[in-house]
């Protein structure tokens, strides 16, 4: 295999979207959707005569970035990256270019390989343009419409050094990441509503020692899969070419979703010239020394101090599901219902199996109630099954676990109840019962699903076996 | 064109108004009379305003009846240099692209002199995106120098010049990148400020440099300066390079002349200037002597390198700055066959020659590569002009100059010649490159009877003492009248 004598070098760029109350430059909220063009006004659609005034929370939560990634936050300063594209207002974007806010940072895998942060800076979103026309690209499209409402979104762009070295890595780092900007409150790092944007910078090199190659930059990277799957099409794009005697040439290439594979958008050599300088409009920000304190004393605790206080806490637990639990959000709610006296395992179960579909409704389950559902099942006085019913109520519409179970019929039918349905059925179902006996064991799920269909799932399947059990005798 | 005697000044308007010894429908009635009149030969307006400033004027009017302060511009008409947006009135910045755009909003000056009593009658000339130095770069027309309408009025704010010396309004505004304001109130022989950068609000000024553009005033007289000065100073949220400090009322106390004032003539600024304009500095000099000034020559030699670092800076900003002007959201658009070519269409059939020639040098400027030498040299430069002047205002405390090195010259002359007609803002420029205020006052005339204009400097924030210098040059003219 050609390919094991290549190491991929991978360096990514995360922009993420601020959750500010309002845009980076003017008072128009910052909501993702609303109808094309409603948050709009004479500022964010860069109308003549309009200038900027940089919104101060869009700052520190840059800062509160800078800070968990590790960054030395600094004196800062805007510029205008010039480009023509009919989605940016102006016709430039205003962006931190030689003076960032934050520097030189790293960021710690739950892996325990650390990766490297060149940059986290400030700049502003774009509109969004539909185009008309048949390749869904601009220079082909007949007609196109733009929708200025994300227009001047605050983003925080994130520049990883070139530290990454496989797919699987990558989209470590950026699990990782997106669970620790969500926590910093900063962002919701929802990549399905583009929230968080990923582009990749993907070379190849014979070995670790082999000085870097040419790289190419992946965009339109819209999902972790999407990530993993662009940059293993890439590593193996770049090597054919090389095997093949060619060169790599540096160029931006788009993924394609429905292709798999990414197509060359512009090459260097007729990159765009961005003529940066610095913003005239916009004066340089020195945040100063006490409130960056405030920020770093105010930040709250990060996926790693959160994931090492769930296993002391849960003192087992298997790293991958921690690890999820706190990405999803859920470690504070698992904690609570420890505290509760609830069974650990089960509630993580539950947790990472079913309410993680629903994960807003998740998040805002009361600890009492959800413990007590866990109690539940624990004690048998619910089914597994039954369980995920209650629960799935508990996240559809809330509400106490007991009464969802009675409201669904699921209170436990009496014993004789049962014993006399179980009864009737083995006496139904002489033969089946001759084979349980004799430890057939798929015969127990014909009984069990028999009793369900007869109590109309009222039953708990665990004490149906119980009862099965007790007639074998 | 002989001039009417009778006009009134902006501070007599008020104080009439206020008074009830006339109305402000009366004022704005006689004032668009004579735009009627006088505005066919002269061009300075590119769209009057009537109906709205005859409704606003009832508004003032029923506000004084009523007795109530409508400010200290209560019914004062006004010209609006067109890159100043006004809500609903066409902004057109002298320019095709914009198509007549109707801006959504008022820029914040517009308001403040609303929120005074001062009444908007119209929009007026200038070169288009105020890239020019007489007006002639307007898409509309060349606005003429109401001395000789053979001659340019000076630019880019030509048209709030002439106005303002046609006596066709007695207050205008204008903007001031690198003498737009100074220059053709020389040319015009009327008063005209450029106050500190910051002071002012740049909020819907159509921006041509950004770290240069200033708003300010034009008036007949120093009084009527500072009373306009007045009413638009102030801090702005919505521009963030606005000052954020108290700026009380300028007040000018003329009664002790410029007594014990160090004013310094700088020496570069003299250099090829016309042999009239000349005698009339040696006579400005005499007489800010005989008021107590003490007069004394000195140099501030990065001024000379200030034209090069202005014309990499200005050209730059502005490339950026007019980018949007692409035919996606507003103004002119020219169709194509993609979005790219329909912005190469609508920018190659909407914009001027001078215009296309400045983007050009600006784009250059900042290109990959030619960024350090041009940009990065010229922002060096900047620099040195500021240190310069701090040296030089150790010493002085105002510094005098001619506005222009000639008068007026005429329409045509110089239109083929870009760089002669560069060096006509040859003395403006570093005051914008250093952000501190100027003012250029009326001093006499030349033997074509053209207006000659003086230049007053100061550091930043001390516009009130140009203001005073000015108004005691203003007063050699009285004096003579003796
Ligand atoms: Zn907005």
């Amino acid at each position: 295999m050609t390919e094991e004598r290549y190491e991929p070098v991978i360096g990514l760029e995360v922009h993420c979207e601020l959750r500010t109350a309002t845009k980076l430059w003017c008072a128009c909220p910052n909501e993702f959707g609303g109808e094309p063009n409603t948050h709009i006004c004479p500022i964010c659609l860069g109308l003549p005569g309009t200038l900027p005034v940089l919104n101060r929370n869009a700052v520190e939560y840059a800062m509160r970035i800078g800070t968990a990634l590790n960054c030395e936050i600094k004196p800062s300063k805007f510029h205008r990256k010039n480009y023509f594209y009919p989605d940016m207002p102006k016709d430039f974007q205003i962006s931190q270019y030689d003076e960032p806010i934050n520097v030189q940072g790293y960021l710690d895998l739950p892996t325990g390989i650390r990766i490297g942060i060149e940059r986290a800076h400030i700049e502003e979103d774009t509109g969004k343009s539909s185009h008309l026309g048949k390749s869904g690209r601009i220079h082909a499209a007949y007609g196109a419409l733009v929708d200025y409402n994300r227009a001047g979104v605050p983003l925080v762009e994130i520049v990883s050094a070139p530290d990454i070295r496989s797919s699987e890595q990558a989209k470590d780092y950026v699990s990782e990441l997106r669970a620790v900007l969500v926590a910093t409150g900063a962002t919701d790092g929802r990549m399905e509503e583009g929230s968080l944007r990923v582009d990749a910078n993907v070379s190849v090199r014979k070995g670790p020692d082999a000085p870097f190659g040419t790289r190419c930059e992946i965009k339109n990277v819209n999902s972790l899969r999407s990530l993993v799957r662009a940059i293993e099409y890439e590593i193996k794009r770049q090597i054919e070419v090389l095997e093949d005697g060619g060169r790599i040439i540096q160029q931006t290439r788009h993924f394609n979703e429905d292709t798999l594979s990414t197509v060359a958008l512009r090459s260097k050599e007729e990159a765009q010239d961005y003529r940066y300088f610095p913003e005239p409009d916009l004066p340089p920000i020195s945040p100063g020394e006490a409130w960056i304190n405030k920020v770093k004393e105010e930040l709250p605790p990060l996926p790693p101090q959160r994931r090492a206080k769930v296993k002391e806490i849960f003192g087992t637990g298997d790293d991958g599901q921690i690890i999820t639990l706190v990405e999803q959000d859920l470690d504070g709610l698992f904690l609570g219902v420890l505290s509760h006296g609830a069974d650990g395992e089960i509630a993580i179960r539950r947790l990472l199996n079913e309410a993680a579909s629903q994960i807003e409704a998740a998040r805002k389950l009361d600890v009492k109630d959800f413990a007590a559902l866990i109690g539940m099942e624990k004690s048998g006085k619910l089914s597994a099954t039954q369980c995920k019913a209650v629960l799935a109520e508990m996240l559809e519409s809330g509400g106490s676990p007991l009464q969802i179970a009675a409201s669904l019929g699921f209170e436990g039918m009496k014993s004789n109840e049962l014993e006399e349905v179980i009864t009737q059925i083995i006496n139904d179902n002489p033969d089946a019962f001759e084979r349980f006996k004799a430890g057939d064991e798929k015969v127990t799920q014909f009984f069990v699903g028999q009793v369900m269909k007869a109590t109309k799932g009222k039953a708990n399947g665990k004490s149906v076996i119980e009862f099965l059990e007790t007639k074998k005798s | 064109m002989k001039l009417s005697e009778q006009l009134l000044s902006a501070k007599e308007i008020a104080v009439g108004i206020k008074n009830k010894t006339f109305s402000a429908t009366e004022i704005v009635s006689d004032t668009l009379g004579r735009i009627e009149k006088l505005d066919g030969d002269i061009h300075a307006f590119l769209n009057v305003t009537g109906d709205q400033a005859l409704l606003r004027a009832k508004e003032i009017d029923e506000m004084v009846s009523k007795g109530e302060d409508p400010g200290i511009l209560a019914g004062v008409p006004i010209g609006i240099k067109d890159n100043i947006c006004t809500r609903k009135v066409a902004t057109t910045c002298g320019s095709k692209i914009l198509n007549e755009w109707k801006p959504p909003y008022d820029a914040t000056v517009i308001e403040k002199l609303r929120s005074q009593g001062a009444i908007v009658v119209g929009k007026t000339n200038m070169d288009e995106f105020a890239m020019g130095s007489s007006t002639e770069h307007s898409a509309f027309g060349p606005t003429k120098n109401p001395h000789n309408i053979k001659c340019v009025p000076g630019g880019s704010s030509g048209g709030s010049a002439a106005a303002v010396a046609s006596g066709m309004v007695p207050l205008a505004l204008g903007s001031d990148t690198g003498g737009s304001i100074r220059q053709p109130a020389a040319f015009c022989g009327v008063v005209g400020l450029k106050p500190t950068y910051g002071l002012v609000s740049r909020y819907g000024l159509v921006a041509f440099a950004s770290s240069l553009d200033q708003i300010g005033p034009f008036s007949r007289d120093v009084d009527d300066s500072v009373l306009l000065a007045n009413a638009i100073m102030g801090h702005d949220p919505l521009d963030s390079t606005s000052l954020d400090i108290d700026t009380p009322p300028i007040k000018i106390n003329s009664d002790g002349g410029v007594r014990g004032l160090r004013i310094g003539l700088v020496s570069e600024f003299l250099e090829g200037i016309s042999p009239e304009i000349s005698e009339a500095i040696e006579r400005a000099c005499k007489y800010l002597d005989a008021g107590g000034g003490q007069v004394e020559s000195c140099s501030v030699p990065s001024v000379k390198q200030s034209l090069s670092a202005y014309y990499l800076i200005a050209p730059a900003e502005a490339s950026s700055n007019l980018a949007r002007f692409d035919g996606v959201r507003f103004g002119m658009r020219v169709d194509g066959k993609n979005a790219e070519e329909m912005m190469v269409n609508t920018r190659t059939a909407g914009f001027g020659d001078e215009v296309k020639r400045r983007i050009m040098l600006g784009t250059y400027a900042l290109s990959a590569g030619y960024y350090d030498a041009y940009y990065g040299s010229a922002q060096k430069l900047r620099t040195l002009v500021i240190r310069d002047f701090e040296s030089v205002y150790q010493k002085f405390d105002v510094l005098l100059s001619p506005t222009t090195p000639t008068t007026a010259f005429e329409i045509g002359a110089k239109i083929d010649d870009p760089l002669t007609m560069y060096l006509s803002d040859v003395c403006t420029i570093p005051t914008n490159l250093a952000g501190h205020p100027a003012i250029s006052v009326p001093f006499g005339y030349d033997s074509k009877g053209l207006p000659i204009g003086l230049q007053v400097l100061a550091p930043a924030l001390k516009d009130d003492l140009t203001l005073k210098v000015a108004s005691y040059l203003e007063s050699a003219r009285e004096n003579a009248n003796d």
